[in-house]
């Protein structure tokens, strides 16, 4: 919490530009601006307006939007159901690919299955995600035209309608993340198959689906776990770019609009709000992390 | 764990030991064809990247125009050719920014404990936000130069740098040799500069070549969302942004630019990899450890 109280802080230093110029036009008499300034309270000095400002955040109240003309927290607001969906179902598919593509390089071990799983994640973080959406677009949606091209339909329009039209963006987004944990999976996995348990579980002739994914997985798991935390965080950054490229109503183009339009009152809300999210997501992954595997409370986490 | 009993080992086919060995070969062989690109880019281009010739927009890819034109009639690939240059200057310059402002802040960090507490706490709260998300903010607040990409980037990646620097500094500092240093009156700047910054070297070596891919990535990024390089900067980010709107008609405009933008950080990463690999002698052996 006091990271997000000093990134507040080095926000607003970040942010000098002037919109009394913007919102007035070149023409503007500085008459004319230096009365607008004072109505916004731009004319006070630095200090004192991040002080005024900060006061307003504790009450969760993150000003008006220029351009929008409603308070900011209403209009992220408005945005946010889109942003978490596709942040969602992306962590789904990073987790699903990723642990999938990790286990599978992982038992066949210098195979041609490992090479793929390899090259493909290789492939992974190196395409740029807009490039990886692009190509989704022009293969399922013009090519195939079995999904939609871009848009976003509510959850209240229906699940089904909602995960066409974000299956996509879902693939896009979480391609990256699929692609590192599954380099990640694969070293675990080839750690922990070596472990003493997992071969007393195989010399006690536990099948082979068991060893791998009841003992070897479900202690590689925790380590993954932590990162697959990070990731989700990681994800909200992303789906800035992901909701670009597909046009959805998100928080992401939001912001990139306010950027566009020097809206600056909304940029700093958004990125705030982004932010803190980010910062209490990463806190409750460290929490989790002492939860789920008690030993580091008490011993220092295990070389593996 | 380290005395795991060793599994019987199987050999590893040509194209495991690929995945393991040939990454550096493979990875600089694509860079040196990016770099020569990017050097070459006035000899081997054919058109001016930026000459607008409303008459001949949206040419399918043809002997003459090898990736056909834009909306406005541009050789894409001419476009292409200069975005490597573009993307390895905006590369190059965010790597050096943040090396060394990142080295000198980690330096200063491990060194003395006074400032430590300060400076990690500004670079902790710079990596409180997602590094796309600060640069936009960035971006937003210094506006969309070229230059500015860099300083946004940059400052994205400095608290990475920092962190790796700081930590080798914590490693080394109350090691004999630079207590005898120490003893006999080096002054701390010798200490730091001559005795401590050698050790830093190779972990900078291999962040430096993440955070190059992750810059051109970075650098593309931006300027597909429209807040990067100017539109006129023929930059990998800003020939796809408006290839966006035409993926219907025109898909060709987005396919060819992508890729090699997609080639360029594939090498950056295969040589990030493999020369983790070769200098950091830990990583070596747990992978050692994990193959075989």
């Amino acid at each position: 919490m006091v990271l997000v109280a000093t990134a507040v802080f080095l926000l607003l230093r970040l942010t000098p530009g002037d919109p009394t110029e913007v919102l007035l036009g070149p023409e503007a008499t500085p008459e004319r601006a230096a009365e607008l300034r004072r109505d916004l309270g731009l004319d006070k000095p630095i200090p004192v307006q991040w002080a005024l400002w900060f006061s307003h955040v504790l009450q969760g109240d993150l000003g008006e939007s220029i351009f929008l003309r409603r308070p900011v927290t209403q209009a992220i607001w408005e945005r946010a159901e889109p942003t978490l969906m596709l942040t969602l179902l992306s962590l789904i598919v990073a987790v699903a690919l990723g642990l999938g593509l990790g286990v599978l390089a992982a038992v066949r071990q210098g195979s041609w299955a490992d090479l793929v799983a390899m090259l493909v994640s290789l492939a992974g973080i190196s395409m740029p995600t807009f490039w990886i959406g692009l190509n989704l677009i022009l293969v399922f949606a013009v090519i195939l035209g079995v999904l939609p091209v871009a848009g976003y339909k509510p959850l209240s329009a229906g699940v089904w309608e909602n995960v066409r039209y974000l299956i996509l963006p879902a693939i896009t987004l979480g391609f990256y993340d699929a692609a590192l944990l599954a380099r990640m999976t694969r070293s675990m996995m080839l750690g922990v198959l070596k472990e003493n348990y997992v071969r007393t579980a195989r010399s006690i002739g536990l099948p082979e689906r068991r060893v791998v994914l009841g003992h070897a997985l479900r202690n590689a798991l925790i380590p993954l776990m932590t990162i697959v935390g990070l990731m989700f965080a990681g994800l909200l950054g992303g789906a800035l770019v992901t909701e670009t490229v597909f046009n959805i109503p998100g928080v992401g183009r939001l912001l990139i609009q306010a950027v566009l339009r020097r809206d600056y009152q909304l940029v700093q809300g958004i990125v705030l709000v982004i932010a803190g999210v980010y910062v209490l997501i990463n806190l409750s992954v460290d929490i989790l992390y002492g939860v789920l595997d008690p030993r580091i409370s008490r011993a220092k986490p295990r070389a593996s | 764990m380290g005395s795991a009993p060793a599994s019987p080992r199987r050999a590893v086919p040509w194209y495991g030991r690929l995945i393991q060995r040939r990454s550096i070969v493979i990875g600089g062989l694509l860079l040196l064809v990016v770099m020569a690109v990017a050097i070459l880019a006035p000899v081997i281009t054919p058109y001016d990247p930026n000459l607008v010739r409303p008459e001949i927009q949206f040419i399918r890819p043809n002997a003459v125009h090898l990736f056909g034109t834009d909306n406005f009639g541009r050789d894409l690939f001419s476009r292409t050719v200069y975005g490597a240059r573009n993307s390895l200057i905006v590369g190059s310059s965010v790597v050096v920014l943040s090396g060394l402002l990142g080295a000198a802040a980690g330096l200063l960090a491990g060194f003395y404990r006074r400032i430590d507490t300060l400076l990690m706490g500004v670079m902790d709260s710079l990596m409180a936000f997602p590094g796309i998300v600060l640069a936009v903010a960035i971006m937003a607040a210094i506006g969309a130069r070229l230059e500015n990409v860099v300083v946004a980037l940059g400052v994205v990646q400095i608290p990475r740098v920092t962190r790796v620097v700081r930590s080798v500094v914590l490693t080394i500092v109350h090691t004999q040799y630079i207590e005898a240093g120490r003893a006999i009156g080096l002054t701390d700047r010798r200490i730091l500069l001559r005795h401590i910054l050698p050790n830093c070297i190779s972990p900078l070596i291999v962040q430096g070549t993440f955070i190059f891919g992750l810059a051109v990535l970075g650098e593309a990024s931006l300027s597909f969302l429209g807040v990067g390089a100017p539109p006129y900067i023929p930059s990998w980010g800003n020939i796809l942004g408006e290839a966006r709107v035409y993926v219907r008609d025109a898909p060709y405009m987005m396919l060819l630019p992508g890729l090699a933008l997609s080639i360029t950080v594939l090498g950056l990463n295969l040589v990030g990899d493999g020369i983790r690999d070769w200098l950091d002698p830990m990583s070596r052996v747990r992978r050692l450890e994990a193959d075989h």
